[in-house]
């Protein structure tokens, strides 16, 4: 590919306008565990697979969705360690914006400057972009927010997305069962089943995670207690 | 003579029923001499929120001129106006940035909040927010301006009345002030309409 002679540092461009390092960092979130996104009426639904490397690890120490403020939430396919990082940034840009204007962050603000620091990282000397596409759940004054945020720092808000190995199915089935009425419930049992679509193996509450957020803007991951009442549910 | 007596000032707000107001003298002064009758310490952030600076004149100004920028930058990027409160954090925030080189101005802040709640603050040259429910003041008249604040002051005023009632605790105030005086500056704000008026008192 005549690309590959570009590819070697990040601040080259490739005759045919790509930055080739974003499309490699795209490739390694594309084979990354499947994760998904859905808005409903009355908040946002975030879920993935958590499929742990061997039987012994003990699945109670991992926690792929993570919390940015009391009020946004964050899941993401692709690099683990380079999620964490991401995470660390956001957070600390968060607070800095509570100890400014002691308000919270609004979800747009949050999701342009962890943007940036993206983009960033395809500018920069001596750095990779980062390995992770983030989906972004929150609940501020302008209602129920997803965002995905992309390697190369673009970002987009959806009603309902997918990202990861199962991104192509997760999506048409998404885009069939989704309707703009849709209640947070509902969109749980929606997320459940399109997680259920591409799984390998059993679907439990050992190796999936769902995180909400509804009216009352607390973003809570669920317990597999009740995982497993919904599971139930779908059954 | 301390440095904040330097250039002459007073300033004042109050609260009324879904409207508040905000005053100033009008003299700009160095030490004993007069040198403008028209300076302009009350600035608009936004059509709810303004903010009245007392103090080195020098000062009051580029205060004023960053906190302009930084509210454009915020109306850019979040598409909206700051909030009275949040824009206080602010001021705060950037007052105390300078905690050792300090800005020698007291802010007056006063805005129309959510559900067009009136909300006053001020805060001293670092920053120490003081928020209160009736009225705040500051500058060299501020002891004559607590005292007539006091006497005037009662709750609930609508827009008319609280407009009279600021203006003649200012005027009386900065008349027992040599510093401050040459006239008064009033906005009343309403949810719907900013009225601003000058007074004519004692020309000197």
């Amino acid at each position: 590919m005549g690309d590959s002679q570009y590819s070697f540092s990040l601040t080259t461009f490739s005759p045919s306008g790509k930055l080739v390092q974003i499309e490699h960092a795209l490739t390694a979130v594309g084979s990354g565990q499947t994760s998904l996104g859905i808005k409903a009426s009355n908040g946002v639904v975030i879920a993935t697979e958590k499929k742990l490397p061997s039987i012994l690890v003990d699945e109670t120490s991992v926690q792929k969705i993570q919390h940015l403020t009391p009020n946004i939430g964050v899941v993401y396919s692709g690099m683990g360690p380079d999620f964490r990082v991401l995470v660390r940034k956001s957070r600390k840009q968060a607070e800095q914006y509570l100890r400014l204007y002691k308000e919270p962050i609004p979800v747009t603000q949050l999701v342009r400057e962890t943007a940036t620091v993206m983009q960033e990282f395809t500018q920069s000397g001596g750095v990779r972009p980062f390995g992770v596409s983030l989906l972004v759940a929150g609940y501020d004054d302008k209602g129920p927010q997803l965002y995905q945020v992309d390697p190369s720092g673009s970002y987009f808000s959806w009603k309902a997305s997918a990202m990861g190995k199962n991104v192509s199915n997760a999506k048409t089935f998404l885009e069939k069962r989704y309707t703009e009425d849709m209640e947070l419930d509902d969109a749980i049992h929606t997320a459940i089943l399109t997680l259920k679509e591409g799984f390998e193996g059993e679907i439990s509450s050992k190796n999936i995670e769902i995180g909400k957020i509804g009216a009352d803007k607390v973003f809570r991951v669920l317990t597999p207690a009740e995982i497993d009442d919904y599971l139930a549910e779908v059954e | 003579m301390s440095i904040f007596e330097y250039n002459g000032s007073a300033v004042v707000a109050m609260v009324g029923k879904n409207c508040f107001a905000i005053a100033s003298d009008r003299r700009l002064g160095v030490q004993l001499q007069t040198i403008a009758t028209d300076f302009q310490r009350i600035s608009k952030i936004h059509d709810h929120l303004f903010i009245g600076l007392s103090g080195l004149a020098t000062d009051v100004q580029t205060l004023y001129q960053r906190l302009v920028f930084r509210h454009k930058l915020y109306q850019l990027r979040e598409e909206r106006d700051m909030k009275p409160e949040t824009f206080a954090s602010l001021v705060s925030a950037i007052l105390y940035e300078k905690r050792f080189g300090p800005f020698l101005c007291q802010p007056v802040i006063a805005g129309l909040g959510d559900d067009n709640k009136p909300f006053i603050c001020t805060m001293d040259s670092i920053g120490a927010k003081e928020l209160a429910k009736d009225f705040v003041v500051s500058g060299t008249a501020s002891e004559s301006l607590y005292g007539a604040c006091e006497a005037m002051y009662k709750p609930d005023m609508e827009a008319e009345e609280l407009f009279e009632t600021i203006s003649q605790a200012l005027l009386s105030s900065v008349d027992r002030d040599c510093l401050s005086g040459w006239g008064g500056h009033v906005y009343v704000v309403t949810p719907n309409e900013v009225k601003e008026r000058i007074l004519k008192g004692r020309m000197d």
